[in-house]
């Protein structure tokens, strides 16, 4: 466990608190029943940061089976195509952090590794998770096969439609893909099916969350097997510039992929940190999953964080072209720093982040997962009003393999036959 | 735990009776609303004429990830016809009317108390006739959210203890309960199947070590013959997703109500209050 009294007092970088807050968000919003399932996590959590033979094997793995480091890459055709439209002098340095190469194609694998050695250590012989847009499933199933356990993995009517290869891709990995028929059918009824099993399952069964959200101590865990994006990124960003960069910018659906870049530069007062959610058809039609932009605290799925929902606090369903930002809530954490105003949170549309995935296709021969997408359509538009010597870092957080039937529809193009 | 009033609450109440009757209570558990809000009135009205000791009234939740498919379809069904926290303590009020001694107590998820704001909520639920509060995700961690601020308001706060509270918890989650204690026996979500009595006697000895309130046990019990069964060895038997499965299939086609379905659920609930009365005679 961390020091609490070693950091300093004006950090960012000391939460969550014992009882796992995030000032007002975060805490254990769980049935009794789940209750013990968790502390026993918490205690084993602890144990394993403390294990040297821990992070030797995480490591072990993140080298050799995710691929990392992920190169931190000058974005150099995009910056200048940004430049070609900016006035004179502006267009910022676009360098992007290249997690979309990792093994599956995601940062989720990150996350994973990181929690199926957990279940590893405390004996746990199955696995279940939940996903939206296939990544997080696709990621839990691998390491599930890689590990020899069985996996089951919840995903919403909706999404099983919208991201056919990926459904397809976790059967290849052994995994059983269970539809959640409730609701609005996407992630966040994925999300109460995989509580309802872990309840039920409570003796052999560890719930690997895929983002920085649900009970304490998953939002820290997450987190801690996530920053090594930003580790990584400062160390790199250094080598190629001799200093950080002037602004971070990462897509938010729960959070993940933000908070890992985000984490180890939050102390840095000079970085600009920006995180972007989904606004769906514009914030003003209320259809979209921009959660601190249009929601208020309230607790669901074991948190107290933003939620979309109606004045008697039933949750609201979200809208996002993007099945993984198709969620009515965000990590407490990113609630915290939105409270505390150190992150800066926007929105982008569907369409401009179809466009913006065009775009990248087009100029960098990179196919953006929808998700960073959005983060890309910020970037693009912040770089045409910095100067030229301004350094943005933006988290590619995941490939748009996936995406390419749900980018054909939206163009109005047919690819199946 | 005391209340703030000193008085004992409809709750203690009701148990003191049970108990100068020798017997265990049939505590039923409808959704407020349910299929829509006239119709759920009437229930509500009927249940303690048909035998319910206590009632338990569900807040509707979009996101109920502690209960099975038919609770889950009863909340959706009020939220249908546009049920809220606000109109189910109106319910209270009509049922208060003519009931000032069956307890009732609300049911769900914390969001919606929330969100209603737990101050105003507490002193409307209090105003309303409202007994006591069973919230799902609000474990002894957070005690300080609602059961606490409850308990200083006179209401009772009831906890559930699951097969997974150990005897190292067992008296955390005992603490601050008040009213009686929710045995839920099985690990999994409402309406699943149920642990045999062998097994619940037992986990019902262990906790008696740890507390004199009444215990209620819940989860799974469908007939009449297995409320009588756990009434034999506990306080009380909960009865919940048969009750709501009893409203689903009186509904047309449609999904409405119809004349059957108010009879159809009293007449369930009379059957599971005859056999928790002679359970032990």
């Amino acid at each position: 466990m961390r020091d609490q009294t070693e950091t300093k007092m004006n950090s960012y970088r000391t939460g969550p608190d014992e009882h796992g807050r995030f000032g007002l968000h975060g805490g254990r919003f769980v049935a009794e029943t789940l209750m013990p399932l968790i502390l026993d996590l918490e205690q084993a959590w602890n144990e394993a940061q403390d294990d040297p033979a821990f992070h030797e094997e995480l490591n072990y793995f993140l080298r050799d089976y995710v691929g990392r480091p992920s190169p931190l890459y000058y974005a150099e055709a995009l910056t200048e195509h940004v430049r070609g439209e900016a006035p004179a002098g502006k267009g910022a340095k676009i360098y992007f952090k290249r997690d979309e190469l990792n093994h599956t194609g995601a940062h989720k694998i990150n996350n994973c590794i990181g929690q199926i050695l957990l279940a590893k250590r405390m004996g746990k012989t199955r696995i279940i998770a939940e996903t939206g847009a296939g990544q997080h499933g696709v990621a839990t199933a691998t390491v599930a096969a890689r590990f020899g356990l069985p996996c089951v993995v919840y995903m919403g009517e909706t999404d099983i439609e919208r991201q056919k290869p990926n459904v397809f891709r976790m059967k290849l990995l052994g995994a059983e893909v269970v539809a959640a028929k409730s609701g609005s059918r996407t992630l966040k009824d994925a999300m109460n099916e995989a509580l309802r099993d872990w309840v039920t399952n409570v003796h052999d069964t560890f719930y690997i969350i895929g983002t920085v959200a649900g009970p304490h101590p998953y939002p820290e865990l997450v987190r801690e097997f996530q920053k090594v994006i930003g580790e990584e990124a400062k160390v790199q960003i250094q080598a190629a510039e001799g200093r950080l960069p002037d602004s971070i910018i990462a897509c938010i659906g729960g959070g993940s992929n933000a908070m890992g870049l985000f984490y180890p530069f939050l102390d840095d007062a000079d970085v600009e940190i920006i995180g972007v959610e989904a606004a769906g058809h514009g914030i003003e039609t209320g259809e979209h999953a921009a959660s601190l932009t249009g929601g208020r605290p309230g607790v669901l799925h074991g948190n107290r964080t933003y939620l979309l929902q109606d004045d008697d606090g039933q949750i609201t369903e979200a809208h996002s072209i993007s099945a993984g930002l198709d969620y009515p809530g965000i990590g407490p954490e990113h609630a915290w720093l939105h409270d505390t105003g150190r992150v800066n949170y926007v929105s982008a549309t569907d369409n401009e982040a179809l466009e913006a995935f065009q775009l990248l296709c087009r100029t960098e021969g990179i196919i953006p997962a929808l998700e960073p997408s959005h983060a890309i359509a910020e970037t693009v538009k912040r770089a045409k009003t910095m100067d030229q010597d301004k350094i943005i870092l933006m988290n590619l957080c995941g490939r748009g393999d996936k995406d390419i039937f749900t980018v054909a529809e939206a163009l109005g193009v047919e690819i199946d036959g | 735990m005391t209340q703030k009033t000193g008085e004992l609450t409809r709750i203690d109440r009701r148990f003191a009776q049970l108990k100068e009757e020798g017997r265990g209570a049939l505590v039923a558990f409808i959704t407020g609303g349910d299929p829509d809000i006239p119709t759920g009135q009437a229930i509500l009205n009927g249940l303690p004429a048909a035998g319910a000791d206590l009632i338990e009234l569900g807040i509707s939740f979009t996101d109920p990830m502690a209960d099975g498919p038919p609770v889950q379809a009863a909340s959706l069904r009020a939220l249908a016809s546009g049920m809220t926290l606000r109109k189910l303590l109106d319910m209270v009020r009509a049922f208060r009317a003519d009931d000032d001694d069956t307890p009732i107590i609300l049911m769900g998820y914390y969001n919606p108390v929330y969100a209603y704001g737990v101050d105003a909520f507490l002193a409307d639920a209090n105003e309303a006739g409202v007994d006591g509060l069973i919230i799902v995700d609000l474990p002894p961690e957070e005690d300080e959210e609602l059961c606490l601020p409850a308990i200083k308001a006179g209401m009772n706060f009831i906890r559930l203890a699951t097969p997974t509270t150990d005897d190292k918890r067992l008296p955390q989650v005992v603490a601050n309960t008040t009213g009686f204690l929710y045995y839920v026996s099985v690990a999994g979500v409402t309406g699943a199947q149920s642990a045999d009595t062998a097994a619940v006697a037992k986990e019902i000895t262990r906790i008696r070590n740890s507390t004199d309130l009444p215990i209620c046990v819940g989860f799974g019990i469908k007939t009449p013959e297995h409320a009588a069964e756990v009434a034999r060895i506990a306080d009380g038997a909960v009865v919940g997703s048969a009750i709501v499965e009893a409203v689903r299939t009186s509904l047309d086609d449609d999904g409405k109500p119809t004349p059957e379905t108010v009879p159809a659920v009293l007449d369930l609930v009379s059957a599971l209050a005859d056999g928790v009365r002679n359970a032990r005679a």
